[in-house]
């Protein structure tokens, strides 16, 4: 059927009066009606223009598309049709004060003051008080009821969150995650930053997604500029983001290990990350990769000698992680505890919307690599990942596959010369009265970022959406009717960003 | 069994000898600043001007590596004429103006306070609290327990409750949302304790400074005594502040 939303591309440059601006009751019928039939929602957010409030989507299939509409006061929640929605409403609420009626679960998502000053808080909160814990979380009644509550400040050297589990003995009826420390109020920054600024602040949005936030930066300031990186420059890119998964996933399958109680691979692992990181620092001089990216190509080459050691160092490389995957995977003990443990189902893991390694675990195969490419990822055959289980073995299982592939692309592509004019210069006008969404996989899975810039090119609103803000609901959904004690393994299992979802 | 004998025997030995040898760290690595004071200052003036931090003052020639990201922007755009940075991770620093630096920094060492020594010297225990940033700070402090860095054999040990730490080590801008996390962490290590402050954003807010959002210096609201700057710090940055100040 046909659909009000304009199909688009990522990182198509759209002038703001190409977006469908429809009727509020044209625009939840026609979003509803595609996310019933399977979409997903990749940007959902409210934006303020000349003072009326407006709404604009983003929404996937397997394509894009894009609409927008005026925002009413308050309107009746999505979120109770289509439960992907359901982040996405809490956050405008939190932003913007628009109360979505009859949301199923309307609480703050990061605790801190509305946007809009005229409006009153939906939460009823009083942020004098810092803590974005003072809340009345949810409860199961009984008798042989009892909560474990943990955080801010963990046991380990990790970001600060609240998990509050409901339990009866050791089985988890119920897991709340309570986020928003982290809140920086990155998505504000973006508006009055100098162009200089702004790749640093994509950058440190998460520091281990420095590359797939700089990339969605990089692309949408690149598209409102009509600039194109040159195809050595894309080709770093590509090399970067896939040094990054592989650290990542290295790190996290080592600690994987370490959760079960299996500690050659923990360690073997934990060093070979660092191996990894050090790579990223050979290429552009930090362990993270920041100072690479920079809008309109990369600050570093790939000279000879650079590329040379790459591959010299992944050759060394490749057999040691190959072996500690075989001695991992083939540990009978490890098996035990990763199968079964930790189940999303297909089901669940598409009403929630998950994304990336969590989501392919759960059987969905979307990987914006293979159905939105970007850089060089068009050249390069990737393939469909999905496992059928949805346990912390098939998240284990991603991560193994993607491993051997980054390997294998990297190696690909440094097996040529590779040429590109540094980008030093970062002045830029923005197109005005424009718009743009990019998303790329970086390891968690979608990163998405969306420009609005207003008629004299300034940015009127920036809006960031790192892939944890739709997977640590997974994470809750997973501990359902799972041994408390296993709540390391699992969370481990989706090693999700609190400074990602917390902007 | 047989595979976990092989995989060991694979692996080897892998520990650094550092602080007895340095490590050699990758050419494009940007760590301690060498300035060229004899520059003009139109040269001072456009690096002033392209630092996304706003970390270079310049009046006194001199970069401020607490606002700092090492970015390599002043060093790029006027292939090093005023401002180049150097593979010398040794960068810590006992006192916030300290790191407002002409290249020359006060050896950590002769900086610290002796009674600490005395007292850490053989056994540290300290407890990070993450208060805002982007993790890359604590990545980079967790891979001190990876066998190559292997922060234990020092008798320093990052420890699960405040109750058994000796100090607290902070990354983050301090978030408004971690400000009171943090402070009654603080107040739950016993006296004498330590706090230092690691990352350009536990120093000076880094680049989230303007946020209303955060706080611009851990040093506003605790006593700190160790800085260690960096976007994130190198692991071996750390080590070495760590190693000098309480050895």
């Amino acid at each position: 059927m046909t659909n009000a939303f304009l199909e688009i591309s990522n990182g198509e440059k759209l002038s703001r009066e190409q977006i469908p601006h429809l009727s509020f009751n044209d625009f939840q019928e026609n979003a509803l009606d595609i996310i019933k039939n399977g979409g997903k929602v990749v940007q959902y957010f409210g934006y303020q223009d000349d003072l009326s409030m407006k709404f604009l989507a983003v929404l996937r299939t397997d394509k894009l598309f894009v609409a927008g509409c005026d925002a009413p006061d308050s309107y009746p929640s999505f979120s109770k049709i289509c439960e992907p929605f359901h982040m996405f409403e809490r956050e405008i609420a939190e932003q913007f004060g628009i109360r979505p009626e009859g949301h199923p679960w309307l609480k703050m998502v990061r605790y801190h003051p509305s946007y809009r000053e005229d409006m009153p808080d939906v939460f009823g909160n009083d942020y004098n008080k810092d803590i974005p814990g003072n809340y009345d979380y949810y409860q199961v009644d009984g008798d042989e009821i009892h909560e474990v509550a943990v955080g801010p400040v963990h046991a380990g050297v990790i970001e600060p969150g609240h998990f509050r589990f409901n339990c009866i003995g050791e089985r988890v009826l119920h897991l709340e995650i309570q986020l928003g420390y982290q809140h920086r109020g990155v998505e504000n920054l973006f508006l009055n930053a100098e162009a200089k600024r702004l790749p640093i602040l994509a950058e440190n949005i998460a520091g281990d997604t420095t590359i797939g936030h700089s990339l969605c930066m990089a692309q949408a300031v690149e598209s409102l500029t009509s600039t194109t990186p040159d195809k050595g420059a894309q080709i770093i890119r590509t090399i970067a983001l896939e040094l990054e998964r592989l650290a990542n996933h290295i790190g996290d399958l080592g600690a994987l290990s370490g959760d079960v109680a299996f500690l050659p691979p923990a360690n073997y692992f934990g060093r070979i990350r660092g191996d990894f990181l050090n790579l990223s620092l050979l290429l552009c001089g930090n362990r993270f990769g920041k100072g690479l990216v920079r809008p309109g190509g990369v600050r570093f080459s790939l000279a000879d000698d650079i590329r040379k050691t790459l591959d010299e160092r992944i050759k060394e490389l490749k057999p040691q992680v190959e072996h500690v995957l075989d001695l991992l995977f083939s540990a009978s003990t490890v098996r035990a505890r990763f199968e079964d443990c930790g189940i999303v189902s297909n089901y669940d893991a598409q009403q929630l919307g998950l994304v990336g390694p969590a989501g392919r675990a759960s059987g969905i195969p979307y990987d914006v690599r293979r159905s939105f490419p970007t850089e060089h990822y068009g050249q390069i055959d990737i393939p469909e990942n999905k496992k059928p289980s949805g346990d912390v073995y098939a998240r284990a299982r991603v991560r193994y596959d993607e491993v051997l592939q980054s390997l294998n692309i990297i190696q690909s592509l440094i097996d040529t010369p590779v040429e590109t004019h540094c980008v030093d210069d970062i002045n830029y006008d923005l197109a005005f009265f424009s718009f743009v969404v990019t998303v790329n996989e970086a390891w968690r899975g979608e990163v998405s970022h969306a420009i609005l810039t207003d008629k004299d090119g300034k940015i009127l609103r920036y809006k960031v959406k790192d892939p944890s803000f739709h997977n640590w609901n997974g994470l809750a959904m997973s501990l359902r009717d799972t041994g408390i004690s296993d709540f390391p393994l699992n969370n481990k299992s989706f090693n999700l960003s609190y400074c990602g979802f917390d902007l | 069994m047989l595979n976990t004998l092989k995989n060991r025997f694979e692996q080897g030995h892998r520990t650094c000898n550092y602080p007895n040898e340095k490590p050699a760290v990758f050419a494009r690595y940007r760590g301690k600043p060498i300035i060229k004071k004899d520059v003009s200052s139109d040269i001072v003036e456009a690096c002033a001007k392209a630092c996304p931090q706003d970390a270079i003052d310049i009046g006194q020639k001199k970069i401020d590596m607490g606002r700092c990201v090492f970015c390599g922007t002043c060093e790029r755009i006027f292939k090093g004429a005023f401002i180049t940075f150097t593979d010398d991770f040794e960068i810590s620093t006992s006192k916030k103006e300290h790191l407002l630096t002409d290249g020359d920094l006060p050896a950590l060492a002769e900086h610290s306070k002796q009674h600490f020594k005395k007292l850490f010297g053989r056994s540290l225990q300290l407890r990070q609290v993450s208060a805002g940033g982007c993790n890359a700070c604590e990545a980079d402090l967790n891979v001190l327990a990876t066998p190559f860095f292997d922060l234990a054999r020092f008798g320093i040990n990052f420890v699960a409750s405040p109750r058994h730490a000796d100090g607290m080590v902070v990354t983050g801008p301090v978030s408004r949302n971690m400000k009171a996390a943090l402070l009654t962490t603080h107040e739950a290590i016993a006296e004498p304790k330590v706090v230092i402050a690691v990352g350009s954003c536990t120093i000076t807010g880094g680049p989230f400074s303007g946020s209303p959002e955060i706080t611009e210096g851990l040093d506003t609201i605790l006593p700190v005594d160790l800085f260690i700057p960096g976007c994130p710090p190198h692991p071996l940055t750390n080590l070495h502040a760590l190693l000098t100040f309480f050895k």
